[in-house]
């Protein structure tokens, strides 16, 4: 039972959705739309409870243990608690003085931060990637050039290479990419079937 | 100063200036009491001629939208004759609706004071409003040239301005206006009403028989694998490098990061990679490697912890597992990278598995990773992300392949099976785009025709 | 090892140092870069320009502040144009670190517009900002039946019913387009289900990072517009005749580029020498 059930749970609502899917009629959006849908933001509040208190848990015990780097579990803590509190309603809410310092002057500048690392990351990999060890290596090479240097002032170059970046963006990459979706459409139908037939089962730890 | 008398009201010059006043008053009102339209039509014969109207629309027809939720009736018409051809004048089309009253009309629903019109007693037919006026036209839109169709898709909300009931029928004239303000009206539809399907054609026709296939190909292939036929699948370094980095891991007594990326629990991309953690996880467990599992989705998480937690007790070490070892850390994707590279760096994890969802942080964590010494595997079906991943990862698995490496892993015949349907339906995919490049090249109309999405 | 052999293996932290060094330079330099307007661009623009004053569009800004460098010129380009033109705009943030942010990029537009025509734009009547709700899918799928069912009341708690500018707006069938400026997946959704489920013309602004993604929804009509990353912001900013932060950081863009491109060549000058001297060796 308590391996059948799951499975037929997951094979009714997969069922529900594919069929759905074909009836257009009203009543089958209304089911899809306000009763199917309105399920994931229930799970996913109670879900959120649950990530608290692992996170809480996970950082209380490095606390606990003094496990290497524990001062870090305790700016978490802080961090959590302090933002829950000040957002909280009653002491304050979403657009209070304290959430809106806390979101300008700590989230907001350190999430840019790690975002701006990507250009560092990309000129690092990008020199030890592209080289010409081969002719199709060469072809990545000189694509990738036409590329980066399309937004240069280069002169009488520059509308042909241009239209030579926009071909490059516009034909073989795309024709790779679609290959690409076609090949993960299908792996996602494949694997949607597999799981509301019940052929794969191992996200549930079993096989 | 002697007082003047008034004139007597009765001379006879008074009596001809009130007649004269008389009449220019009747004048005036018969000329008032026209409509306004006539009076503007009057002034314009008078100033300069009436613009010459172009050739009307012909044709009009009216019918239920197909393969619809219902509220929605479809307006065709054949094009007028001075529409790109004739004296191709034609600037746009207006679509007008009325009402096409079969139903009951409530008495009350007469306005007070204004006998001219009645309004369409919708309550009739359980609706709310009072919105169809009899021998009212409403205009719909205006529709470019060249257009042979228009769609009335109206509201479904009873309390909505545009709704439009179903199972009541309407009719609908098409005005054809020209450059010159010129104007030509159709002929009146026949009437139409909307009404919602219980099986849309379209999405049958295109996807639902290719799915049909597409399951018959996979049962048959499962079949096929368990009767023991034997099914080749091409090799993936990937996968087959999975085994040499948990060993790795445990050779250098380091942990193994798994990171679940920031999908959603219902994206097939991280499904996929939970059945692969499934698989890892019974490997870590019997080498009795250490797994951390940081996520980014608290319900992403509560699965990982029961896929874990089983995969350790199919591997025969429950006692191994620790809650611990799959966590929640944030649902903010740069703390989370922040919060993983901390991890990969303090730890110095030996191998780093990137399978799931992946967006910009893809190549801030591969190259972290990589600066911390570890072989890292990764894979995602986000066609963006898989370069930063093949060039700072050691493998990478790219799109289906991270769908198909469940079945890699555990060599399931029933699982193989739908692998190698998998590679047939792409076979018959390929004959069809191959079937439309040369279609398209012959002008062979028929296969674009069959192929045409109608949704 | 030899120069070529250092050419071939330079230590990543040095390619770090040559960047950042560049991008400060280029910086405090004063020189400007064309920026040449591509189709996808004016598109946008030349669509926002047909449309009639009262005429109105949802802007959609699905993006947090990491990304705002790119994204945040587009927004208020978008807004300089809407609020020129008198069309209304209902502005949504459907991503968790968005709203604040969007809030402040609003008052940040009206404040430039009053600054420029000294018209005050007024929050109900010219354009309403509903602010976050989370699960993007649910809510694009809600805004599709009626802007009433997941937002009832605005960001500032007022209800919807009340503001003058949505007494005609219901759903998206009376706008004219959603213009999606985005840092997040939450462009997918409105592909699928704002343009795909019910049919609203759809045009894009995302990061440079994420464009590539978007071209094939351009060929196929579901979108009519594209914005990508920081030359997409500067293309929009020069259609708008406000040349600003977007348009300065293509120098550094530029310069960031042509780095780049060095370490490519050097790299590649040591991998070809570095294989000569093998090949003499053996």
């Amino acid at each position: 039972m308590k391996r059948q059930l799951p499975l037929a749970i997951i094979f009714l609502c997969g069922a529900f959705t594919l069929f759905q899917y074909f009836i257009p009629h009203e009543q089958s959006e209304y089911l899809y739309e306000f009763v199917a849908l309105d399920w994931p933001p229930i799970i996913g509040v109670f879900a959120l409870m649950l990530g608290i208190f692992s996170l809480i848990r996970v950082s209380w015990g490095k606390i606990r243990r003094k496990s290497e780097n524990w001062p870090y579990a305790i700016v978490t803590l802080i961090g959590l608690a302090g933002m829950i509190a000040t957002g909280l309603p009653g002491i304050g809410d979403h657009n209070a003085p304290a959430v809106r310092w806390q979101f300008n002057y700590i989230v907001y500048p350190v999430s840019a931060t790690m975002f701006s690392i990507l250009s560092f990351f990309i000129a690092s990999a990008a020199y030890r990637a592209f080289r010409a060890r081969s002719f199709l290596a060469t072809v990545l090479l000189v694509s990738a050039v036409i590329v980066m240097i399309r937004f240069f002032p280069l002169g009488p170059l520059t509308d042909p290479v241009g239209t030579t970046a926009d071909w490059v963006l516009n034909v073989p990459n795309l024709a790779a990419k679609r290959a690409i979706v076609i090949g993960v459409g299908l792996g996602i139908v494949a694997t949607a079937l597999k799981i509301v037939l019940g052929i794969e089962r191992s996200y549930m730890g079993r096989d | 100063m002697p007082h003047t008398p008034t004139p007597p009201y009765t001379s006879p010059a008074r009596l001809l200036a009130l007649g004269m006043v008389v009449l220019a008053m009747l004048w005036a009102t018969l000329t008032l009491a026209q409509t306004p339209g006539d009076t503007a039509a009057t002034v314009a014969v008078e100033t300069a001629p009436a613009p010459q109207p172009p050739l009307p629309a012909t044709g009009i027809r009216a019918y239920d939208a197909p393969n619809d939720g219902g509220h929605a009736i479809t307006v065709e018409w054949t094009a007028s004759g001075d529409d790109g051809q004739g004296r191709n004048n034609v600037v746009m089309y207006r679509v007008l609706r009325t009402p096409a009253l079969r139903g009951p009309i409530s008495p009350d629903s007469v306005p007070p004071g204004d006998p001219s019109y009645r309004l369409f007693d919708s309550r009739a037919y359980g609706t709310a409003a009072w919105r169809f006026i009899e021998n009212q036209w409403d205009t719909l839109a205006d529709v470019p040239m060249g257009s042979t169709r228009y769609e009335n898709r109206g509201g479904k909300q009873r309390a909505s301005n545009d709704f439009l009931p179903d199972h009541i029928e309407f009719r609908y004239k098409v005005l054809t206006i020209n450059d010159a303000g010129g104007i030509a009206e159709s002929e009146v539809s026949a009437p139409a009403s909307a009404s919602g399907q219980y099986l849309h054609t379209g999405k049958l026709l295109h996807i639902g028989i290719p799915v049909v296939i597409f399951l018959a190909l996979v049962l048959y292939f499962i079949n096929a694998a368990k009767s023991g036929r034997e099914l080749y699948i091409r090799p993936l370094a990937g996968i087959n490098a999975v085994d040499e980095a948990i060993g790795r891991a445990t050779e250098m007594n380091r942990p193994i990061l798994y990171v679940l990326g920031l999908g959603a629990a219902d994206e097939i991309a991280t499904i996929a990679s939970l059945t692969i953690l499934s698989r890892v996880t019974k490997k870590v467990a019997e080498h009795r490697t250490e797994l951390l599992v940081p996520c980014y989705d608290a319900v992403v998480m509560s699965i990982a912890q029961e896929t874990v937690k089983q995969a350790y007790l199919d591997a025969g070490r429950p006692d191994e597992y620790k809650d611990d070892i799959v966590y929640f850390v944030t649902q903010e994707q740069f703390a989370y990278v922040a919060a993983v590279n901390g991890t990969m760096l303090r730890r110095q994890t030996a191998t780093n598995f990137y399978l799931g969802v992946f967006f910009a942080e893809s190549l801030i964590l591969a190259e972290t990773g990589s600066i911390a010494g570890s072989i890292q595997i990764s894979g995602t079906d986000r066609t963006t992300q898989i370069p930063f991943f093949v060039v700072a990862c050691d493998y990478t698995l790219i799109g289906e392949e991270l769908f198909a490496a469940s079945a890699y892993l555990s060599r399931e015949p029933k699982l193989l099976g739908t692998l190698k349907a998998q590679d047939y339906a792409k076979a018959i995919f390929l004959g069809v785009l191959i079937a439309g490049c040369v279609g398209a090249a012959l002008q062979w109309q028929w296969i674009a025709r069959t192929f045409h999405l109608s949704f | 090892m030899n120069f070529f052999e250092k050419m071939f293996a330079i230590d990543r932290r040095w390619v770090y140092l040559t960047l950042f060094v560049a991008v400060v330079v280029s910086l405090l330099l004063d020189f400007s870069i064309p920026v040449p307007i591509s189709k996808e661009a004016r598109n946008i623009y030349n669509y926002i320009e047909g449309l009639n004053a009262g005429d109105a569009i949802h802007l959609a800004l699905d993006y947090d502040p990491s990304v705002s460098a790119e994204l945040d010129p587009m927004t208020l380009s978008v807004l300089k144009q809407c609020f020129t033109k008198d069309i209304k705009v209902i502005i949504t943030a459907l991503h968790q670190f968005g709203p604040a942010l969007a809030a402040e990029r609003i008052d940040t537009a009206v404040a430039r517009h009053a600054a420029l025509t000294g018209e005050k734009k007024i929050n109900g009547v010219d354009f309403v900002y509903l602010g976050y709700k989370p699960y993007p899918v649910l809510i694009i799928l809600g805004m599709g039946q009626n802007y009433r069912i997941p937002f009832p009341r605005d960001y500032y708690g007022v209800s919807l019913d009340s503001l003058p500018m949505m007494a005609n707006i219901r759903n998206y069938s009376d706008v004219k387009a959603v213009i999606n400026i985005s840092g997040t997946s939450a462009t997918d959704w409105w592909i699928s289900y704002g343009n795909g489920r019910y049919g609203v013309p759809l045009a894009i602004g995302v990061t440079g990072v994420m464009a590539t993604e978007y071209y094939p929804y351009l060929q196929t009509d579901q979108i009519f517009g594209l914005l990508g990353g920081l030359k997409g912001a500067a293309e929009y900013e020069m259609l708008v005749n406000t040349p600003g932060p977007a348009v300065e950081g293509m120098k550094v863009q530029i310069v960031a580029h042509a780095i780049i491109i060095l370490f490519i060549v050097i790299g590649n000058v040591g991998f070809f020498a570095m294989r000569r001297s093998e090949k003499r060796k053996a």
